[in-house]
């Protein structure tokens, strides 16, 4: 294939930033096809290069990734083109991303954005328009941003200065000093977490080791000692046999998960760890990738062994800075230990993994989205069948989890499918609590007991949201249901990622439908017709309904029209749920 | 040839393996409407005019790309599956111009859709006219991806165009918004063979509706060979007023499986005396 290159050409600085991803050039002749095709895959980390470093992908510098990595122009700028983190114009260096979604709106984040503009003046508008003016020269410091994963110290930002040695940040407890001094470059503080659980902690067990002997004096990798006696398929049996579902919010069985992939045919397999938490009111995967990172690593290395894989990925957020840094260190010792690699703890058994960080797009969590960014395509997902299980991530079986999903395995494989029991999970308890903050329950309490956990609430509860943006408001008389998979299907709502967002009587909860409504609107992948335009069409019909003076029942039916038609006829889970939180609401309004 | 048996709103039908529920409804008999499929393009799936419900399925199943599989159970004229489709017209039809797509208007009327429901936002936008060949009226974009796939691995391998943008704001442009003489386009027209919208139209043929002079009364339309090469492709030679308005090769043609090059495509110009 001979690439048509584009003529703008691109500065030392751009050169040595995709350099710094990618490496020094070789020869920068003609690739050829089967070359460039093995190296798309670095194509998003050389454009986050760019961004990280310069601030903005211009003409030239995508043409100099495209000539490296032997890709299209006009794929590369559709890849570009599709992540929210990613300027195609020239703008200041440093620059704020602010959360104004469910949980910041909340505790106040439309103030704060009202303050903001009085010093840092009008927010960009992020959208996702491919035809903005070439060259576009903007001024703006900062744009609204959705759910940063950080709701618990709701109001949240996400801080960027790009220069050789990029500074990112995200922070909670925002104002418009601590922006404004995050944006100078300097160190912001993090409030202190708030951690609970009702019975023994299991998951929260190694919060803030670190290093490799802090983890280790935790009883870290004790599972993969376990698993590496126990072989392959007993470790898929006791993972099976313990009942565990995957966190990510499909809730599918683990164990058959595992066993499927370590059957296929086909080598080599994948085993990849689904990090793009990107649910609004969902963050405890981020607790888990910061404060624990080598139970991730673990837990990626235990199920790769499970399922025969050799190579995996972990699959970062964007907007999460300090879990990358984390992790990037971890990563690091536990292959200078020899705990990633080859002949790993003395066994014939040989796995290593690559961290990838998204773009900001909350469609990269769908499964095969997440594939296809990696791949270097546009995050668009495809229909399923075929399953990543026989066809994943580069087209072959892959074994694709969440971290907290990996992270409870840890507990099975070391102690036994006997001694799980019920097994716990996570909730992110947000919104008007007194204490919000990652909660660690065994699976059947109430989620009054959860709340009571939380601290409970100062004023009545108005409603709840349970699962995030893609779950449904149920309302006070509810909170009796029992947190489990039956429970929350007897309540008519679900558990999705462990989403428990709560909102009182000062809460007016118009808003943030909207911004439900928008979040769609904005994360919606493009594809397929029935989500592109009906994200749009609902946030219509939610803002005419909203407005009073319609012709509620006229527009109410129509709503539960086009729900039923996204539902039904949309690609993949986004469009499917998209109208799932807003039909629940509907009752409220 | 290894064949299986499922059943398309009630009767059974027998397929080759691997033949999807489109070529398994067709068999049947039973007509599937499609905008983003052509017989010459790899599926997309992505307009969902073609979804049928599969007995035990969650959702929907896009009819051309989903395979048929044994004791399959299929409706397609379910009130699920008319109300799908019947949504998915509303909203093509509220928000993109759909006024040129041949099938959109019997379609609206097969399932009752009224896109005036659902109005709100469109994709209307300028049309970009930068060269003398074609033009791209993105107003009239329903985002099909025929035309991505025409200029890249499904038949020219020039990759001049792709989806770029997210949601509703995507759209398909070059590098940029690099004009097509900047971009890698070499001008085969082969994505204006496949947009079934209009949104791609031959510079003739603009030019003649824009002045009125559009007159598919006044038109005939001939086979022959094109003459350059010795490939010998199948042309499709829509002509009026003694002046080529459209060249098109037809997608079953098994010489040029509906694709051309810049010769066959614009350089027949000189026919009757119209400049390409
Ligand atoms: C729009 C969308 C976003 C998703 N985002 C995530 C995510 O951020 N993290 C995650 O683990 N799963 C996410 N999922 C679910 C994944 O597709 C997949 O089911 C999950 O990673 C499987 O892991 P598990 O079985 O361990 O839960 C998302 C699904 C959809 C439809
Ligand atoms: S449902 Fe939405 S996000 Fe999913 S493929 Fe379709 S357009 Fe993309
Ligand atoms: S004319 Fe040919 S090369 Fe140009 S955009 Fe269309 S298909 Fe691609
Ligand atoms: S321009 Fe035509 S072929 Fe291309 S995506 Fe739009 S409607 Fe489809
Ligand atoms: S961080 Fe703002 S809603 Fe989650
Ligand atoms: S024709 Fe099947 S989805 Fe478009």
């Amino acid at each position: 294939m001979d690439l048509h290159p584009i003529n703008a050409l691109a500065t030392d600085a751009e050169r040595a930033a995709i350099d710094t991803v990618l490496g020094p050039p070789l020869a920068d002749t003609t690739i050829p096809a089967a070359e460039a095709k093995a190296r798309r895959t670095f194509l998003l980390p050389a454009l986050l290069g760019l961004q990280t470093r310069i601030g903005h992908v211009s003409e030239g510098g995508l043409g100099y990734a495209c000539r490296r990595l032997g890709v299209p122009p006009a794929e590369a700028f559709g890849v570009a083109s599709f992540y929210a983190l990613i300027a195609l114009g020239e703008r200041p260096a440093a620059f704020a991303h602010v959360c104004d979604d469910i949980a910041c709106k909340a505790a106040g984040a439309d103030q704060l954005c009202a303050e903001l503009e009085q010093t840092q003046g009008k927010p960009a508008h992020l959208h996702h328009r491919a035809d903005a003016p070439k060259n576009l020269k903007h001024q703006a410091t900062w744009a609204k941003s959705p759910c940063l994963g950080l709701c618990e110290q709701a109001p949240a930002a996400l801080v960027t200065v790009a220069r050789a040695s990029p500074v990112e940040q995200s922070f909670g407890h925002a104002t418009p000093q601590r922006i404004a001094a995050a944006l100078k470059g300097e160190t912001v503080e993090r409030p202190t977490l708030h951690l609970g659980s009702h019975g023994p902690r299991k998951l929260l067990a190694r919060q803030g080791c670190l290093d490799l002997d802090a983890y280790r004096a935790a009883g870290g990798y004790q599972a993969l000692r376990r698993a590496l006696e126990l072989g392959p398929e007993a470790v898929i049996r006791e993972v099976t046999d313990a009942r565990l579902v995957g966190r990510g919010g499909a809730a599918f069985p683990t164990g058959r998960k595992w066993e499927a992939v370590s059957k296929a045919a086909a080598h080599p397999h994948y085993m990849v760890c689904n990090a793009d938490e990107s649910e609004p009111g969902t963050f405890k995967d981020r607790v888990l990738l910061e404060n624990d990172p080598f139970s991730v690593i673990e837990g990626m290395t235990v199920a790769a062994f499970a399922t025969g894989s050799t190579k995996g990925y972990l699959y970062l957020r964007g907007e999460y800075p300090l879990a990358a840094q984390r992790l990037e260190r971890a990563i690091g010792e536990a292959r200078a230990k020899g705990l990633l690699g080859t002949n790993i703890l003395s066994h014939r058994f040989d796995f290593d993994l690559e961290l990838r960080r998204g773009g900001g797009a909350y469609i990269c969590g769908e499964e095969t989205s997440l594939f296809a960014s990696i791949e270097g395509y546009r995050g668009e997902p495809r229909s399923k069948p075929p399953f990543p299980v026989q066809s994943g991530l580069f087209q072959h079986p892959t074994a694709i989890n969440n971290v907290e999903t990996l992270v409870a395995a840890l507990d099975i494989v070391r102690d036994g499918a006997k001694a799980y029991g019920t097994g716990t999970k996570l909730f992110c308890v947000s919104g008007k609590v007194r204490q919000p903050g990652v909660y660690e329950v065994p699976l059947g309490i109430t989620l009054d007991q959860l709340l009571q956990l939380a601290g409970g609430t100062e004023q009545p509860i108005k409603a709840i949201l349970m699962g995030g943006a893609a779950g449904t408001f149920i309302g006070p008389e509810q909170t009796g249901m029992t947190l489990s998979l039956e429970g929350a299907k007897q309540a008519g709502t679900t558990l999705g990622s462990g989403v428990v967002f709560v909102i009182d009587e000062t809460v007016e909860l118009t808003p943030l439908l909207r911004r439900i409504a928008a979040f769609f609107r904005d994360e919606s992948c493009g594809q397929c017709v029935p989500c592109r335009v009906g994200t749009v069409r609902q946030e219509e019909l939610l803002h005419r309904l909203t407005r009073g003076g319609a012709d509620r029942p006229r527009e109410l039916a129509l709503l539960k029209e086009l729900g039923q038609a996204m539902r039904d006829a949309s690609i993949c889970g986004l469009g499917q749920t998209a109208s799932s939180a807003i039909e629940s609401a509907t009752r409220f309004i | 040839m290894r064949t299986l048996t499922l059943s398309i709103d009630g009767s059974d039908v027998t397929v080759p393996e691997g033949a999807t529920l489109l070529e398994a409804c067709k068999k049947a008999h039973v007509d599937t409407p499609t905008f983003c499929w052509a017989e010459n393009l790899t599926p997309v799936n992505v307009c969902r005019i073609c979804v049928v419900e599969v007995e035990g399925a969650r959702t929907l199943a896009p009819a051309c790309s989903r395979k048929a599989e044994a004791g399959m159970k299929v409706l397609t004229d379910s009130e699920r599956v008319r109300h799908s489709r019947k949504v998915v017209l509303e909203l093509l039809g509220s928000s993109v111009d759909m006024s040129l797509a041949k099938d959109f208007a019997p379609l609206r009327q097969r399932y009752g859709a009224d896109p005036k429901r659902l109005a709100g936002e469109t994709v209307a936008q300028p049309v970009k006219i930068d060269n003398d060949q074609f033009v791209r009226d993105y107003s009239k974009c329903m985002l099909c991806y025929k035309c991505v796939e025409a200029c890249g691995t499904d038949a020219q391998n020039t990759f001049a165009i792709a989806v770029a943008g997210r949601g509703f704001e995507a759209s398909i442009a070059t590098e940029h918004q690099a004009s097509l003489g900047d971009s890698a386009c070499v001008f085969c027209g082969n994505c204006v063979g496949v947009c079934p919208t209009g949104a791609l139209m031959f510079k003739t043929e603009f030019d003649l509706r824009e002045a009125g002079k559009w007159d598919e009364s006044r038109q005939t339309v001939t086979d022959t060979i094109c003459p350059y090469c010795g490939v010998g492709c199948t042309l499709t030679l829509r002509v009026q007023d003694n002046a080529i308005v459209r060249v098109t090769s037809p997608s079953d043609s098994s010489v040029t499986g509906g694709h051309l090059c810049v010769k066959g495509r614009f350089g027949l110009g000189f026919v009757g005396g119209r400049k390409p």
